[in-house]
Parts: structure tokens; C-alpha cells; sequence
């Protein structure tokens, strides 16, 4: 699904990544783990298609809509409401039934009572689990994820938890973390940065 | 069919937006009224007509570029621009749909902009009316794709004027020529041809705006 070979990121004369090499396939599960500055999030970003790398190969196996991508910011409008943003993206990644989809993920993450409610008025870790139900809408073949407990209180870490468990043999995965530990169990690579 | 429903997908999202937010479309209609009066008092009084009518087109420029500034402000906040581009849909939507709602706010703008004119300065009529509406179009489309660009910059509230005012330099060629001339016809085709040409660059190349 993803090739990686002697890969390089420059910004400007900045290089944030080197001669990094890697390999997954359709059920793999890859774990960036490194230091802040380390190019974890550079990494990610290469591997959704968000940036072409400066440098190497990087042949990335899948059809754009089919990956689902969970970075620092949640990437919804806080004008709109939970419900209005997960339709939204419903809308443009074509998710079959998206209404009811978008209701079960939110009943699951336990957002529907705030469905109504603006992203703007959500705290940091509603707005994560919102992110998440973002980046679950459409059943991504590929799952991207930085950080993906960061914000989430013990109950919203155990929900994640669940549901990697359950798209384990479903999807690929690369998900960078600062909690190697609580993804090691899910891992079948691991690459340090930095 | 699905690209149109993706376009108004965006675009109505962007009115909704707006609708709740209201940090542009307000803003827009207080600086060309107030840039108007402000005119209405610098202008002489025995100023002609002509004069008038290119302060008309300086209000409308720069009132355009304020609300291109904040274009693209709530998807640069957010990341929101990363999740669309994701998307299975063709980029160029993106365009499209934001371009559609900078065109909404332009008109909401001068239904607003023109009477004001007219009480100001001098009656409107028809020619300067078609084009207005034909350098809309050319702003629209032009300056979306600049806001793109410059909204991935960290200098962007400078680089957008400086992007956007030279490509800017046909329409206001176009809009004050079909204002003034006895023959508008020839400047609105001008126009016409600057939208046209523009719309399918920026429909082009929308794509490697949004990407690194």
C-alpha cells in the first residue's frame, strides 16, 4: 500500500526527514514513534498525499478517497455543527447511507446528545472524538493518525482503543504517537524518527 | 453531475458560514459604503463624472480584496483545506464552490455599493451595471485561486494585494472602459473573454495551489 524508499523532506534549507525507508501492506500496522521535531507529522502528511516528498521514492498504493486522516487539528468548520460537518464530508467522500453512518459514529463516540451543537463550542477532547468520527465516516482502506489519544479523557481513549481493535484486520494503519505503549499490542512495525 | 453536487455542496457551506460567523460579508458592506463617502467628500464639486465612476471602481476593487482575505480564513484555522483535499472529489470543486460564494458576497456587496453611488455621485445604468457583473466573475475566479495560494503563505495579508492587483489591472481596464465608453460593447467583450480565459486557467490549476 505504501513504499518508502531513501525518503527525504526539505523545507527550504530545513530537512526534516532523511534516508527514511519503510513498507506497508494492506493490514499492516505501522508505529512512528520519535521525538517532537522529529518529522512524525511530515511523515504522515507524505503518506496521505498532503506533501510530495523533496527527495526518494514514496509510492503510495491507494485510491485518494480511501484514506482516512487524523492530524493535529480536527479539520472541521467550528461555524458548523457536529452533525453538519460530519454530513458535509459525508457528502464529498460519496459514503453510501451517510446519514445513518454519521449517527451510529456519533451515538459511538458519544456525540449524538451534541450533534446540534457548533464544533466551535466543543472542548478539546470532543472535538478529537469528532475528528475521529471524520476520519471514520467513509471506511478508509488506510488509516493515518497523529497523536490519536491526544485530547481524549480515559472513557474516549478506551472508544479508540475499541474501534482500532476492531478495524485492525480490516485496514492499514501508520499512526505516529508519544504513547508507544498504549499502541504497541496493535503494531506489526515500528519506526523511530530522529 | 456529481462535481455540481460536490460545488454546491461547498458553496452552500461557505453561505452557512458566513450566515453564522458574519466576519465578512458585514465588513465588505461597511468599507465600500464608508470608502464611498469618504470619496463623496474628497471629490470637488464641479469634479466630471468620469472621475466618479473610477473612485466607483477603486471601492469595489478594494472591497473585493477584503473579503478575498478571509476567503479561505476558516479552513486555514481549522486545517479544514487538508480533509477536503482528501476527497475522492475533483479539486477544482473546491475552486468552484468557493469562487460561487465570493461572487454571492460581491453582489450581496453592490446591491448595497450601487445605490449608495447613485445618491453619492450619478445615476447607474445599464453599461456599468453588466460590468460590474462581468468583473465579479473576474474576480471571483482570479482572486480564489490567489487567496489559495496565499493563504498557505505566512505572509499572506501582504502577498494577496500583490498577487491579486496586477491580474486585477484587465478588469478594471474592462469595468471602467464598459462605464465610460460610448461603446461599452468592446470592453464588456473584453471582460467576457478575461473571465472566460482566467476561469479555465484557475479551474486548471487549482489543484497544485492546495498541494505541497
Amino acid at each position: 500500500m505504501i513504499r518508502a524508499r531513501a525518503l527525504e523532506k526539505r523545507y527550504g534549507d530545513k530537512r526534516i526527514l532523511r534516508g527514511v525507508e519503510f513498507d506497508v501492506g494492506t493490514h499492516d500496522f505501522l508505529l512512528v514513534t520519535g521525538p517532537n521535531g522529529s518529522g512524525k507529522t511530515t511523515l504522515l502528511r507524505l503518506c496521505a498525499g498532503l506533501a510530495a516528498p523533496s527527495r526518494g521514492e514514496l509510492d503510495l498504493g491507494f485510491a485518494r478517497g480511501r484514506v482516512g486522516y487524523l492530524a493535529h487539528e480536527p479539520l472541521v468548520y467550528r461555524e458548523l455543527t457536529a452533525l453538519e460537518n460530519l454530513d458535509l464530508y459525508g457528502r464529498l467522500y460519496r459514503v453510501p447511507e451517510r446519514r445513518e453512518r454519521t449517527g451510529m459514529l456519533l451515538e459511538r463516540f458519544g456525540l449524538w446528545e451534541a450533534r446540534h451543537a457548533r464544533a466551535g463550542s466543543f472542548s478539546r477532547g470532543m472535538l478529537q472524538r469528532l475528528a475521529l468520527c471524520r476520519t471514520l465516516l467513509h471506511e478508509p482502506d488506510l488509516l493515518i493518525l497523529d497523536e490519536p489519544h491526544s485530547g481524549l479523557d480515559d472513557e474516549g481513549a478506551l472508544l479508540l482503543d475499541r474501534e482500532l481493535m476492531e478495524r485492525r484486520a480490516d485496514a492499514a494503519f501508520v499512526v505516529a504517537t508519544h504513547e508507544p505503549e498504549r499502541l504497541e499490542r496493535f503494531a506489526s512495525a515500528r519506526l523511530a524518527l530522529g | 453531475m456529481m462535481y455540481l453536487a460536490d460545488v454546491g455542496a461547498l458553496a452552500r457551506k461557505d453561505l452557512l458560514l458566513e450566515l453564522r460567523a458574519r466576519d465578512t460579508l458585514p465588513a465588505m458592506l461597511l468599507f465600500v459604503v464608508s470608502t464611498l463617502v469618504v470619496f463623496h467628500f474628497v471629490l470637488p464639486a464641479d469634479s466630471s463624472d468620469l472621475a466618479a465612476t473610477g473612485l466607483l471602481w477603486v471601492a469595489l476593487l478594494f472591497t473585493a480584496l477584503l473579503g478575498l482575505s478571509r476567503a479561505f480564513a476558516a479552513e486555514r484555522e481549522q486545517g479544514v483545506i487538508d480533509g477536503l483535499v482528501l476527497a475522492p472529489s475533483d479539486r477544482s470543486a473546491i475552486w468552484l464552490g468557493k469562487s460561487l460564494s465570493i461572487l454571492a458576497f460581491l453582489a450581496l456587496a453592490e446591491v448595497i455599493a450601487l445605490p449608495a453611488y447613485a445618491l453619492f455621485f450619478q445615476p447607474v445604468d445599464a453599461a456599468l451595471v453588466g460590468g460590474i457583473a462581468l468583473a465579479d466573475v473576474g474576480i471571483a475566479a482570479v482572486g480564489t485561486l490567489l487567496a489559495a495560494m496565499a493563504t498557505a503563505s505566512r505572509a499572506r495579508e501582504l502577498l494577496l494585494p500583490l498577487l491579486f492587483l496586477p491580474l486585477a489591472i484587465p478588469i478594471v481596464i474592462g469595468g471602467v472602459g464598459a462605464s465610460v465608453a460610448g461603446e461599452p460593447a468592446r470592453y464588456l467583450g473584453l471582460l467576457g473573454l478575461y473571465d472566460a480565459l482566467f476561469a479555465i486557467i484557475c479551474w486548471a490549476s487549482f489543484e497544485y495551489v492546495v498541494t505541497e
